[in-house]
């Protein structure tokens, strides 16, 4: 017991460092999510038909292949063969962050066509342009309506930032299981990566559900945005 | 009577392969109001829409105060719309925006004003529709009648010449609809030339220069009120049944 004490003890400073290479792979991967799949959603749903077919078939890939099998896939296939040299922890963020992407286009693409189409009608019928009802019409409603999901999206990435250590990227898993293979303590210590897993997904939900209450739109009290 | 500010030629439209508009021929003088009436599914409102382009025509020729507007272009197309002003059933107000935002928005992103003359002019448009008072609220906290006002106001911020309205009136209340049909019998007596789709009776009759009636996508009859509202007329025949509906006949 003392024994296990100890060593989870001596082995927290380390794996809260995992923690800090955790929080870069995710904040990473969603930011670069986020723009490519508002990219893609609005592509999706204004674009020609040639670009609706590239940005569906780019969502298809990334939604029918494992996460997994992506990071093997473009670390040490697609990377290594077009001579793209990055180092593990850059490459699982990419993968991660295309893979997001897919996930968060349907979300924002969701959010638009739930939104009454008369609204981008009105911005038109005012001499705005395409680009000025989508940026200043569209895009705020939208990303208020899309938090949640998004939050939901957020929470699936941390977790799936896991993979990192298939790479060999230090971050919190790949540290437990190095220290637990040392001292034999594999309990309290994928206790404890479990608990530091629960707490980042815990603190960014919170952070974003704080978020949709502040920027909710006054007069909408029951519909959560 | 001359003067014509708009005048459409030939607008036609189909959606998958069913024509809506067969060639539809139109011209509004200055200060001029002409209500379209006529049943469901007449093509009243992809009419009204087709005249600004929300529904782009198959075919038509725009004139707008002697110029004719190339619609493909795309810029032009945009100087267009902010000259045809319009008025839609459920109002479509900007959800995200308070109702001073929703007039300041395109004032500032397409007349480029700056702020604070932006503000005072949008405050001039909605005192004007007797909302000074509710100029910080959201749409989801106006009625239906203050929502209708706040798209009225926000469609006259753009100094339109002329102003398509598709059924201001038939989304609210009965007790709503007085203060929207004053907001527009003023801009009636202000000059403003407007092209209206309505079912409301007491505004055919008395503001209509001439009225239209569509049927199947092709404007039937088309008169002065006093020439086209008499018995016989299909037009009459329709004003009376909205007149058995207001329990004016019985």
């Amino acid at each position: 017991m003392i024994e296990s004490f100890n060593a989870v003890k001596q082995s927290l400073p380390y794996l809260l460092q995992g923690g800090w290479i955790t929080i870069v792979i995710v904040t990473g991967a969603m930011i670069m999510g986020f723009f490519m799949g508002l990219c893609m959603a609005v592509g999706q749903v204004y674009g020609p038909s040639v670009l609706k077919r590239v940005i569906g078939v780019y969502i298809w890939f990334f939604q029918g292949i494992p996460t997994l099998v992506l990071l093997f896939l473009f670390y040490f296939g697609l990377f290594n063969y077009i001579g793209f040299n990055i180092n593990a922890l850059a490459a699982v963020t990419v993968v991660l962050g295309m893979t997001t992407a897919a996930y968060q286009a349907n979300i924002f693409k969701g959010a638009i066509l739930l939104l009454p189409r008369g609204q981008f009608k009105a911005a038109s019928t005012m001499g705005m342009s395409d680009f000025q009802a989508i940026t200043g019409v569209i895009l705020p409603q939208i990303l208020r309506l899309s938090i949640p999901a998004w939050s939901n999206e957020f929470s699936i990435v941390l977790k799936d930032s896991a993979l990192a250590f298939v790479l060999g990227v230090p971050e919190i898993m790949a540290r437990a299981k190095f220290i637990a293979s040392r001292t034999y303590q594999y309990l309290p210590l994928y206790i404890i990566a479990g608990l530091i897993y629960f707490v980042l997904t815990w603190a960014g939900v919170m952070g974003l559900a704080k978020l949709a209450k502040t920027v909710r739109i006054p007069g909408y009290a029951n519909k959560g945005i | 009577m001359g003067d014509p500010i708009l005048s459409v030629e030939n607008i036609k439209k189909s959606f998958n392969g069913v024509p809506i508009l067969k060639g539809v021929d139109l011209c509004l003088n200055k200060g001029e109001i002409k209500i379209l009436i006529g049943p469901s599914g007449a093509g009243k409102s992809t009419l009204l829409q087709c005249m600004n382009c929300l529904v782009p025509p198959d075919s038509g020729k725009f004139r707008l105060e002697e110029r004719t507007v190339d619609i493909t272009n795309k810029r032009e197309l945009y100087v267009y719309r902010q000259q045809v002003g319009m008025i839609f059933q459920d109002f479509n107000l900007f959800d995200h925006l308070t109702a001073l935002d929703n007039l300041t928005i395109a004032l500032r992103k397409v007349k480029k004003m700056g702020k604070k003359e932006a503000t005072a002019r949008a405050l001039a448009e909605l005192s004007r529709v007797g909302l000074e008072e509710k100029t910080h609220l959201y749409p989801a906290q106006l009625s239906g009648g203050q929502k209708q006002r706040v798209a009225i106001a926000r469609a006259l911020t753009m100094d339109p010449k002329v102003l398509l309205l598709d059924e201001p009136t038939s989304a609210l209340d009965p007790e709503v609809m007085g203060e929207v049909i004053d907001v527009i019998r003023n801009l009636a007596k202000r000059g403003m030339t407007m092209i209206m789709a309505t079912h409301q009776i007491n505004l055919i009759r008395t503001l209509a220069d001439e009225i239209l009636f569509m049927e199947s996508g092709a404007v039937v009859e088309q008169g002065q009120p006093k020439v086209l509202l008499v018995p016989g007329t299909r037009s009459q025949g329709f004003c009376d049944k909205l007149d058995i509906l207001t329990g004016k006949i019985k």
